[in-house]
């Protein structure tokens, strides 16, 4: 006997990417189901695409499974489809248990009602008894801690209020399976560490746990294992740092090369490519943390140009900029280029912790902000290792110890 | 956790439930004991959200159709319009009338209105959506009530004799109530996917006013007599209409075969309603 409390075998499940068609769709699976006639859920009819293709998985109790992928990668279906909201149209969903997801926090809330009054309502559709929940009362406002407006009509709360009033009402309501979408990302520091130590309770408590997070960090820390999708596929099942890298490795593929649509510029002189180099001076993809690095800039030149300046920026993937390296900035005027060639960066150590990294590379005029030209993503940098400290920086450090 | 309800096993599958249906009509019955308490929270929710943002709270409740009937009452004693004699004064015969009519075109709109609503909640968290209807259902039953003691009093300010008819026609009452909120839910699933069904619905309620003897005394002759012969609702709004104010009621045969149909067909728009969800929920968060 298995203690799987949760069983994915081989689902599917199709979209239309057309509103109207999607509809019409709609009418006619409605008539379908209604005189019970088997579908032909094998072909995809016009406009239709696989959302979830194939999949299959298992959570044990007391597991925590982690679901990685970019938008659109068939996470939100999957999960939508574990909560019986949608039926699969292909395949089996078995669920052994009481299933809460964390997906729609404060569900059912009307905003002219109090916070006292919404809460009986949010558990009442979560499924739960008015005796339970009068059981659970105190418990849910005090983790809340919004006490002195629980008589508050729940339209004067802010969102972060109101999503902290729906969080504590669904994390005291004691589930076997845990669908939880993302919805670590709200309020402040100090709820979200509330939020995590609740899941990990929970967890403790022999919860399987199904998690949906870009988060990579958070993934990393609670998962014991990992899911990452590929355009409603499942490319890797498995450890969790192993998932992380090939959910970066299908980013990647996604990114890869410039976005030519993106590029501007006057364009008298122009990026050619960029390169990075380890020590020694071969091409090279990934880097460990503090290894020597030289980014290459390459430049073709079109019309002679005076003083340009050369900017590079890092980003993490997909994200926000870490860095970002100027000539002006540094001091380092150029003087007159006629010619093709190009410029170094060295970098003695690479201060940055392992995770993925695109590159953006730009030319400025004189000015320092009109375009000669202009690259996004023009390379990708990637420093190896796991994922065991949150952030992107690693500062030089040791430590020393010593009883006083 | 606890044992007993980690037992509970759910299965998903694409198969149509009408293939298992003894499994079907299970669950339906125990999704509709389930979805009580619920329905109730929701009934409540909706009402207190309702007066507690209105200044004139209930009267909103009664003004529509008195003053429909206002305009009718207007319009006879003044000859515009003539629908012939009615047996009790015309004021009484419509202001009961519309108030009839009223509470069969609410439940009516009941479903549709109820299950929009819930749109947000419907796409995101599973739970029983019979709730929804049940929750209409409480709604239209106190939306009726207030309707009865407005009936009650035109009965008493027109002196009309007190009968038992007052109580009987409780049945009728019931059977108008289930006859709407049955149309309604057999037009919800389509009505989620198309708006047009909320468009066109309070333009066909209107034809079909005209088409029900609430304002005009049931027609004799041919073709107009069709009017209550083929029209579902005529039956059920004479029935109570005659034992409110006369104390009887003349045609048992058409009121029996109404209120036959509409409890079967109340059941087969359950299990419509029911198939069609998980489908039109899907239709409407893709």
């Amino acid at each position: 006997m298995s203690d799987s409390l949760v069983i994915v075998e081989n689902v599917s499940k199709k979209f239309c990417r057309s509103l109207r068609q999607s509809l019409w769709y709609g009418v006619k699976d409605l008539g379908s189901e209604m005189i019970g006639r088997q579908k032909n859920n094998e072909t995809l009819r016009d406009n239709e695409f696989w959302a979830v293709r194939g999949v299959s998985l298992s959570v044990k109790r007391g597991e925590t499974l982690g679901l990685i992928g970019h938008n659109g990668a068939g996470k939100t279906t999957l999960l939508r489809m574990l909560n019986g909201l949608i039926k699969p149209d292909q395949g089996r969903i078995e669920i052994k248990g009481r299933m809460q997801a964390l997906i729609a926090l404060g569900a059912g809330f009307n905003p002219v009602l109090s916070g006292r009054e919404n809460i009986y309502i949010n558990a009442s559709v979560l499924g739960f008894s008015k005796s339970q929940i009068d059981g659970l009362y105190d418990q849910i406002v005090d983790f809340s801690g919004l006490e002195e407006f629980i008589d508050m009509p729940v339209q004067s709360y802010s969102s972060g209020m109101a999503v902290r009033l729906g969080f504590s009402v669904a994390a005291h309501l004691e589930p076997d399976i845990l669908l939880v979408d993302e919805v670590l990302a709200v309020g402040d520091l100090a709820f979200k560490t509330k939020c995590q130590t609740r899941i990990q309770d929970l967890r403790d408590c022999g919860v399987a746990i199904i998690l949906v997070s870009h988060n990579l960090h958070t993934i990393s820390h609670v998962c014991n294992r990992a899911i990452t999708f590929e355009k409603g596929r499942v490319i890797f099942e498995g450890d969790t740092d192993q998932a992380i890298d090939a959910y970066r490795e299908s980013l990647m593929e996604q990114f890869d090369g410039a976005e030519d649509a993106l590029r501007i510029g006057t364009g008298e002189i122009k990026i050619d490519r960029v390169e990075l180099l380890g020590q020694d001076t071969s091409v090279q993809d990934d880097f460990g943390v503090r290894d020597p690095l030289k980014i290459r800039i390459h430049y073709t030149v079109n019309e002679t140009v005076v003083n340009p300046v050369f900017n590079l920026t890092i980003e993490i993937l997909n994200s926000y900029q870490v860095t970002g390296f100027r000539t002006d900035v540094d001091g380092h005027p150029l003087g007159t280029i006629s010619q093709d060639g190009y410029i170094d960066i060295n970098i003695p150590n690479l201060n940055l912790l392992p995770n993925m990294y695109t590159l953006d590379a730009v030319i400025f005029h004189q000015d320092g902000y009109t375009y000669y030209d202009r690259v996004n993503k023009i390379a990708h940098l990637k420093v190896k290792g796991g994922l065991l400290i949150n952030g992107f920086a690693y500062i030089p450090h040791a430590w020393e110890f010593s009883e006083a | 956790m606890n044992q007993e309800e980690s037992a509970k096993i759910i299965i998903y599958t694409p198969e149509s439930q009408i293939r298992t249906p003894r499994k079907l009509i299970r669950s339906m019955w125990n999704d509709l004991k389930d979805s009580r308490e619920l329905a109730w929270r929701l009934f409540i929710r909706d009402l207190s959200a309702q007066y507690r943002q209105s200044l004139f709270g209930v009267l909103w409740a009664f003004a529509p159709p008195i003053i429909t009937s206002l305009i009718f009452i207007v319009l006879n004693s003044r000859n515009v319009i003539n629908f012939g004699e009615t047996d009790i004064p015309y004021p009484v015969f419509v202001l009961i009338g519309t108030l009839l009519w009223q509470i069969f075109t609410e439940s009516l709109n009941a479903p549709l209105k109820s299950v929009t609503a819930a749109k947000p909640l419907l796409v995101k968290v599973n739970f029983t959506h019979e709730a929804l209807i049940i929750s209409a259902i409480y709604l239209v039953l106190f939306n009726t009530l207030i309707k009865l003691i407005i009936m009650l009093g035109v009965v008493i300010v027109f002196k009309i004799p007190l009968t038992w008819g007052l109580l009987l026609a409780l049945l009728p009452i019931l059977g108008l109530i289930f006859l709407g909120i049955c149309i309604g839910l057999l037009l919800t699933p389509i009505g989620m996917l198309y708006t047009d069904v909320t468009s066109s619905l309070p333009i066909a309620t209107q034809l079909f006013f005209f088409v029900t003897p609430v304002v005009y005394p049931v027609p004799n002759t041919m073709p107009f007599s069709l009017i209550a012969l083929i029209n579902p609702v005529s039956p059920l709004l004479n029935a109570a209409r005659d034992l409110i104010v006369k104390g009887t009621m003349s045609n048992l045969i058409p009121f029996l075969v109404v209120s036959a149909l509409t409890f079967i067909f109340s059941f087969i728009a359950w299990v419509i309603y029911r198939l069609a969800l998980p489908i039109i929920i899907e239709r409407i968060s893709a």
